[in-house]
């Protein structure tokens, strides 16, 4: 996932850089970078990686999707960009057309669902649903009758109560009361809410990973600029080794995304193996990002700590990402069950396949 | 910046795989032929000089060596394989582990001719032991100040002075030296350190063994009184070891060795709590396999990297930082886990003698091989902070 081998990284790296500098983003009150952005983002394909040409969207392959969110996560994007890649790639696995403008995912949490009854109609409620409030569409797994559909939704059919997350993104509660969805069709076989979960959370990990880095590099900047006791503090041992660490977790999520994202986009299905790589990377770039983040705070001291500086804009979205589409907690106690479950001489062939 | 520090995925080609399946084939007729309990760390590994050989004639050491000197000429890949089945299966490779990582390779690059067909089928075949003689009383951490003196005389040098903490060498038949060949220089306090091939078990060497908390006797002093050590035994240029040190440090440092040392409680937890653990013991073991998991990828990754000729000095620091932090750890966190397992749990003394072992064991794993401390610093300097 080098940034310069890959056409659909540089395409979203240079709108990043154009349009959702941080430290522009950061000063602008009024939000009134995040039209053009989005805008630039839509006529670059990019919130549609996912969705296959004849669904209306770019057709870009897995692994260049899941470098782009990389990407997005090194610039802390803020707007629905991974929310509309996700929701085109769970409407294109039951060849459910995408439409144009933002979308979301339902339900976001694996303790969430949504049933669908006998008439056809939807119904549920669902937490920490990002970006709902400025979505149009919500693609939707249901669980009918007949097993998992997925459904394209009218976003303004559902009554949705605003949130925010640690991260000052929105992040709400979406109520589905026996709402008709403007499409529905079967999931496919063995496709079920825990594939979708697995593919958010590697979705989050590779932006807390994006975020992680960003923080190193401001981090390791600052503390060649910042002099205290007369020297740069880059020059004290206890700050080069505290900036080690945080290289440490930079890497080990970095590490654990990019495996658990070369799994999914070469696996044939979501097997214990994907599992593994997937749930992992959730954990780890979870425990990454409040140990990695705690750190680049401390090396910053007190100006990290104010709005007007940019390191929260990574550090405080890092520590949101871990709470969506389960939480390393979560995914702890899943692996751990899945673990005990083949049995002790079954842990080390699984982690050694992969 | 960070460009530098990304670990790719790389993925161990069928090739390994083939050969995952008989070396797990070969350990599994060795523990039923009784040659080790892999439920049982704390053995002496010192009696297992059969089970060399043995790992020798299936041409498991030096596999990446040239078929000249004994080798088989495989991928380093193929290599990291073997290593970690022998590590997570608890095999006694004290005896050749040292020579087939570290000491090989060293000859391979600084060795005459003469010396390598001499001594690197020998290792192949699982024949001999090496040690590793850089510590000294007063320089750990800080090589540069070691101060065993090689002075030049006829024909070669007089070595005078004592190493340290020398693991093995009680049993070795080679060590591989660094000595004092001249001062350091005022621009360069690196400069004046040689390293030499050193045969064992010759008069002018005591070995002194020191016992460890573990109980265990594995590393040594080792005291060199007008030992002789000939001209053609200097590897590499004289007074030029620190170049030749730095670079090794890589296939030190970024090995399974580097995480898997304590692995045994882990497999051993699970099995203590059974196929339905409670949601605290479901979570902790979670935890700790999704750790193992991205270690395992970052070192394979580094694998990788060392298999096309790189040099990742700052990644294998990564790697052994994490790691060795981890496997320290790591029967502590068994150790919480466990205070839940049922009393009937049918491994429970089995685990509990293991995690004794493991909780003596762990204060050492960060410092072998080099401290956090000073990995920290290799990689602070990576990050162009001094
Ligand atoms: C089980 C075991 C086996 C070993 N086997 C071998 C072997 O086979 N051959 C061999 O040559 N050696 C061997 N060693 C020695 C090992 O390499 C050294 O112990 C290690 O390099 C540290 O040196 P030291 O013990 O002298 O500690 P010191 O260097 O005295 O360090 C003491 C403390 O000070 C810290 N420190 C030192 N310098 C700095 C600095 N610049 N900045 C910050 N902190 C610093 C260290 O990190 C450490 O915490 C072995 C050690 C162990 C525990």
């Amino acid at each position: 996932m080098a940034e310069s081998d890959n056409i659909v990284v540089e395409t979203a790296e240079k709108i990043f850089a154009d349009l959702a500098d941080p430290q522009t983003i950061n000063n602008d009150k009024r939000d009134s970078w995040r039209a053009p952005l989005w805008q630039a983002l839509s006529e670059a394909g990019l919130p549609l990686s996912w969705v296959p040409d004849d669904l209306g969207g770019s057709g870009a392959s897995l692994a260049d999707g899941f470098a782009l969110l990389n990407a997005a996560g090194r610039f802390a994007v803020a707007v629905p960009l991974a929310e509309t890649m996700l929701a085109g790639w769970l409407l294109a696995q039951a060849k459910v057309a995408s439409p144009e403008g933002e979308m979301t995912v339902l339900p976001a949490s694996p303790k969430d669902r949504i049933t669908l009854d006998a008439n056809g109609a939807l119904s549920g409620r669902c937490r920490g649903v990002p970006f709902a409030k400025a979505a149009k569409h919500f693609a939707v797994l249901a669980h009918g009758e007949d097993g998992a559909m997925i459904a394209l939704v009218d976003a303004s059919k559902g009554r949705i109560e605003s949130g925010l997350n640690v991260g000052y993104d929105h992040s709400d509660t979406v109520t589905l009361d026996k709402v008709q969805p403007v499409t529905i069709k079967p999931a496919p076989k063995a496709f079920d809410q825990t594939t979708l979960m697995l593919m958010g959370g590697v979705a989050r990990s590779l932006q807390i990973a994006g975020a992680l880095e960003s923080m190193l590099d401001i981090s390791v900047r600052y503390s060649n600029e910042r002099v205290a006791f007369e020297k740069k503090i880059s020059k004290f041992q206890a700050v080069q080794h505290n900036l080690a660490r945080l290289a440490g977790e930079s890497a080990a999520a970095l590490a654990a995304a990019t495996s658990a994202a070369d799994a999914i986009a070469n696996a044939k299905s979501f097997d214990d193996e994907v599992y593994l790589e997937a749930a992992s990377a959730k954990i780890r770039c979870a425990e990454a990002a409040e140990k990695g983040g705690g750190i680049a705070h401390q090396v910053h001291g007190a100006i990290g700590f104010t709005m007007e500086h940019i390191l929260h804009r990574y550090s405080l979205r890092a520590l949101a990402w871990r709470d969506d589409f389960g939480s390393e907690s979560h995914w702890a106690v899943e692996l751990g069950r899945l673990v005990a479950n083949r049995g002790a001489d079954e842990l080390w062939p699984l982690v050694a396949s992969r | 910046m960070t460009a530098a520090l990304r670990f790719d995925p790389i993925r161990l080609p069928e090739t390994c795989e083939q050969l995952r399946k008989e070396v797990r084939a070969f350990l599994a007729e060795e523990i039923a032929a009784g040659t080790f309990d892999p439920h049982k760390p704390n053995r002496e590994d010192t009696d297992a000089p059969e089970f060399s050989r043995r790992v020798g004639a299936k041409g498991w050491l030096g596999m990446t060596w040239p078929k000249k000197y004994g080798g088989q000429e495989r991928s380093f890949l193929e290599r990291y394989v073997v290593t970690e089945e022998m590590r997570v299966a608890n095999a006694p490779t004290r005896r050749f582990f040292v020579a087939d990582r570290q000491s090989g390779p060293v000859l391979l690059k600084y060795a005459p001719e003469h010396i390598k067909m001499e001594i690197l089928p020998r290792i192949c075949r699982g024949e001999i032991c090496f040690a590793i003689g850089m510590s000294e009383p007063n320089s750990g951490s800080d090589l540069f100040a070691a101060k065993t003196r090689a002075a030049k005389t006829d024909g070669g040098y007089l070595i005078n002075g004592t190493k340290i903490w020398t693991s093995s060498a009680h049993i070795a038949d080679y060590m591989i030296a660094i000595f004092r060949t001249s001062q350091p220089t005022k621009e360069n306090r690196r400069h004046g350190l040689t390293q030499f091939l050193v045969k064992m078990r010759q008069p002018g060497i005591k070995v002194n063994p020191i016992g460890q908390i573990t109980g265990q006797y594995e590393f040594n002093e080792v005291v060199f009184t007008d030992f002789f050590v000939p001209d053609d035994h200097v590897l590499g240029e004289v007074d030029g070891a620190w170049k030749q040190a730095t670079s090794e440090l890589a296939y030190e440092r970024s090995g399974p060795e580097r995480f898997l040392e304590t692995y045994y409680v882990l497999t051993e937890l699970v099995r203590a709590v059974g196929p339905n653990p409670d949601t605290r013991s479901a979570e902790g073991i979670g935890r700790l396999v999704a750790q193992l998991h991205t270690m395992r990828r970052m070192s394979v990754s580094v694998a990788g990297m060392l298999h096309a000729g790189k040099e990742p000095v700052v990644e294998a620091s990564i790697v052994k930082d994490i790691g060795t932090v981890w496997e320290q750890q790591l029967p502590h966190r068994v150790r919480d886990l466990a205070a839940f397992v049922e009393e009937t749990a049918t491994n429970r003394e089995t685990l509990e003698r293991q995690l004794d072992f493991a909780i003596k064991t762990a204060p050492k794993l960060t410092i072998q091989g080099g401290t956090t401390e000073v990995l920290r610093g290799i990689i602070a300097r990576g990050l162009g902070l001094r």
